[in-house]
């Protein structure tokens, strides 16, 4: 056999129901105190600091980090839950959601000591924001393209250059990117990047937001003119970043994000057509509910293989690949639904206006955090293609 | 893939890899490679995989008799083995022992019904029964006034009307008119029409899923020795992509039926979380079917559509296994009935809970 692709039947432990109670009934809590509108997924006011401090109070973040650090050393399956719970209930998580996936995880591995108990505590709390800065102006899906310098001087590193397509940058505290210290070699062209940790909001860094389709910027330019970065922000190997992009992309890729983001117009759609479905209407719903519960099924499945030591990395880019586009698909096969409900459903304007951003939304979501194109060529290596 | 760590799957893949070999049993025009692929898997006990000792079966778990569906499926077997354990594991529901011998289960489809009269007598008539003209009995599913029966039926009783599903497999039309049963007893509560059909589309999920696996196998395989505008043709994008999107569609089709055994294996009543993992497995590897099995046939070209390629074998079967049991037309319908009853709140703690 070329390919033996793994999805084992991995069930989240008793534990985890426990701790989705604990998530539903915070969340319920939140929506009773106005904090945010489960309806609402375009929602002006997505950067809720409040919100996120009390997240971290209830030990939600950095959860399966050490304990010297802030965190709880609990599962990636218990993490999983809390990320499932928020992200259906549209909970503005903006302002966490990087820093405990991706950008703790990264410090955690490159980051010297005295950096991680400084920031990862912070993580922690809630307190902190984190962007990623890996695009560039003429280098996004091709990353080792990157062209901003870090040229070296005394103490440390002089930044020069453009980031774009940065989310979140204009709330950021701090960015987690990759600088040029190096050209890149004949042999290889993925040599001379490094990997540095950037305090925002200091000079030499300029943030313009950009406007979205969706009527949101929530997306960045970041121009850096001599910027100054200390030696010890640099994590992990000088001119070796493309070495440390290893398992926890994995994470990154099959998470519940990747295929909730426009679930909203789903449950939506199930209320406005109410108990008693016409055949077009059950058919619809139930295909659809049939492909969520197996990407769901998938998506837990790399979640249990990755908690139990695996490295599913293919498995994982297959869950984003056929997830991103599967939600990027779902406004479109509800609106087709949508042009059968009852004009006397009571929340029809909900529907709509939910479906109105979720349409505006979708073209995103194959694009974002890696490319459909690309996923498609990593998943094809794996099967041995290239 | 399943891993074969439990003897039965073990046992299985050997004896398909020595008497069910795809490529042998393609050459061979005369069928001559059934009988003593069905006499080894006899032997070893499989078709009775689910009935216990003491009723006649070889006593395997229900999750041991699943991952054996699914490597079936990898060498898209067809004799009816998968049909045997079905009609053995219903017969042993209502603890009537199981016959030496082919079986199958009748109805094979949600809308055929069934009826078992005063005098214990059964009529009715079933469309698409797989297998029923090689069967020696059927284990039927009857409704009377008292409620559900289980049913023992010598074949030989039974006008069997002969018809192939496009994946050239026997897809019967069965009529039973006041037809004296071998045995018939009451089905244990619980046991209906239904959870026979969601156990039938269990087993053709992991078929198709094996089936898929194989076609991404076989698929991968040849793109990496076929050569075309003086290269390789896996080192195109275009034929990358959409092998990729065959991984994909193999992989989503292993995890819905994977999920949807484990499932049943390990539940104590079919309740609303084990119809929707089997529903949606049967409606999900539905789909997979069809679009990964487009693929395989994308990427093999012409060659792949010649009656000596292996190919069809795994492709036409999945896409015929799709009718059995329910189509994903049929389940669709009935999943986003339950949901939309449940109301769309209850949608994801449901499916949340899996």
């Amino acid at each position: 056999m070329t390919a033996a692709l793994r999805f084992d039947p991995i069930r989240l432990p008793e534990k985890c129901e426990q701790l989705r109670k604990e998530v539903r009934a915070f969340l319920a809590e939140e929506i009773a105190g106005g904090t945010f509108d489960p309806h609402k997924p375009n929602r002006e006011d997505t950067d809720v600091p409040e919100f996120s401090r009390k997240v971290g109070a209830r030990g939600w973040l950095g959860m399966t980090w050490p304990k010297k650090y802030g965190g709880q050393e609990r599962s990636f399956l218990e993490r999983y839950v809390v990320t499932e719970e928020m992200r259906v209930a549209n909970a503005p998580t903006r302002r966490f959601f990087v820093a405990d996936r991706q950008s703790g995880p990264v410090l955690l591995k490159y980051a010297p000591e005295h950096i991680k108990m400084d920031i990862l505590p912070r993580i922690c709390r809630g307190e902190i924001c984190f962007a990623i800065g890996m695009s560039e102006p003429n280098s996004g899906s091709d990353l080792f393209a990157a062209k901003t310098r870090a040229t070296k001087t005394d103490g440390g590193y002089l930044i020069n250059g453009t980031k774009i397509w940065t989310s979140s940058a204009h709330i950021a505290d701090y960015m987690i990117a990759i600088f040029r210290t190096s050209p890149p070699t004949k042999e290889n062209r993925r040599h001379g990047l490094t990997q540095f940790l950037v305090k925002m909001k200091q000079p030499g860094i300029k943030v313009n937001p950009i406007g979205q389709i969706t009527g949101q910027y929530e997306f960045n330019e970041v121009v850096f003119t001599d910027h100054f970065i200390p030696d010890d922000h640099v994590l992990g190997e000088v001119d070796g970043a493309w070495k440390q992009a290893t398992s926890e992309l994995a994470y990154e890729r099959s998470g519940p994000e990747r295929f909730l983001e426009t679930y909203y117009v789903l449950t939506e759609l199930v209320r406005a057509v109410g108990p008693n479905p016409d055949t077009r209407s059950a058919e619809g719903i139930g295909r659809l509910v049939a492909q969520l519960h197996t990407m769901r099924r998938m998506s837990v499945s790399v979640a249990g293989m990755l908690q139990a030591g695996k490295e599913p990395v293919v498995e994982a880019s297959i869950v984003k690949d056929i997830g991103t586009v599967w939600e990027q698909q779902l406004p479109h096969r509800v609106r087709d639904l949508a042009a059968f409900v009852e004009e006397t459903a009571t929340n029809r304007e909900t529907l709509e206006r939910q479906l109105d951003f979720a349409i505006k939304t979708a073209p995103k979501l194959t694009i974002q955090g890696g490319t459909t194109e690309v996923l498609r060529g990593i998943i094809a290596r794996g099967l041995g293609l290239r | 893939m399943v891993e074969s760590d439990n003897i039965v799957v073990e046992t299985a893949e050997k004896i398909f890899a020595d008497l069910a070999d795809p490529q042998t049993i393609n050459n061979d025009k005369k069928n001559s490679w059934q009988a003593p692929l069905w006499q080894a898997l006899s032997e070893a006990g499989l078709p009775l995989s689910w009935v216990p000792d003491d009723l006649g079966g070889s006593g395997a778990s229900l999750a041991d008799g699943f991952a054996l569906l699914n490597a079936a499926g990898r060498f898209a077997v067809a004799v009816p083995l998968a049909e045997t354990m079905l009609a053995g594991w219903l017969l042993a529901q209502a603890r009537i022992a199981s016959p030496e011998g082919e079986m199958t289960v009748v109805p094979a489809s949600p809308k055929d019904r069934i009826t078992i009269d005063g005098d214990g007598a059964l009529s009715g008539r079933a469309r698409g029964v797989p297998f029923a003209k090689a069967a020696k009995h059927f284990a039927v599913l009857a409704h009377g006034k008292d409620g559900v029966s289980i049913a023992l039926v010598d074949a030989s009783k039974v006008r069997t009307e002969p018809g192939l599903n496009v994946g050239y497999d026997h897809s019967d039309t069965v009529t039973l008119d006041k037809v004296q049963p071998v045995t018939v007893k009451p089905a244990p509560k619980g046991v209906d029409q239904t959870t026979l059909m969601l156990m039938g589309g269990v087993a053709r999920s992991l078929q198709i899923a094996g089936a898929l696996e194989s076609m991404l196998d076989i698929s991968v395989r040849y793109s990496n020795e076929r050569v075309a505008f003086e290269k390789k043709i896996s080192k195109f994008q275009a034929v990358q992509h959409n092998l990729a999107r065959l991984a994909g569609e193999s992989a989503a089709a292993l995890a819905a039926a994977t999920s949807a055994a484990d499932a049943i294996a390990n539940a104590k009543s079919f309740g609303d979380e084990v119809y929707l993992e089997a529903a949606s497995a049967k409606i999900r590897c539905a789909e997979a079917a069809e679009k990964g099995g487009g693929i395989a046939h994308q990427v093999h070209g012409a060659i792949g559509f010649t009656i000596e390629h292996i190919l069809h074998r795994y492709s036409l079967r999945a896409l015929a296994w799709r009718d059995d049991f329910g189509s994903e037309s049929y389940w669709a319908v009935e999943l986003g009935k339950l949901v939309a009853v449940r109301g769309a709140d209850e949608l994801w703690p449901l499916v949340a809970s899996r």
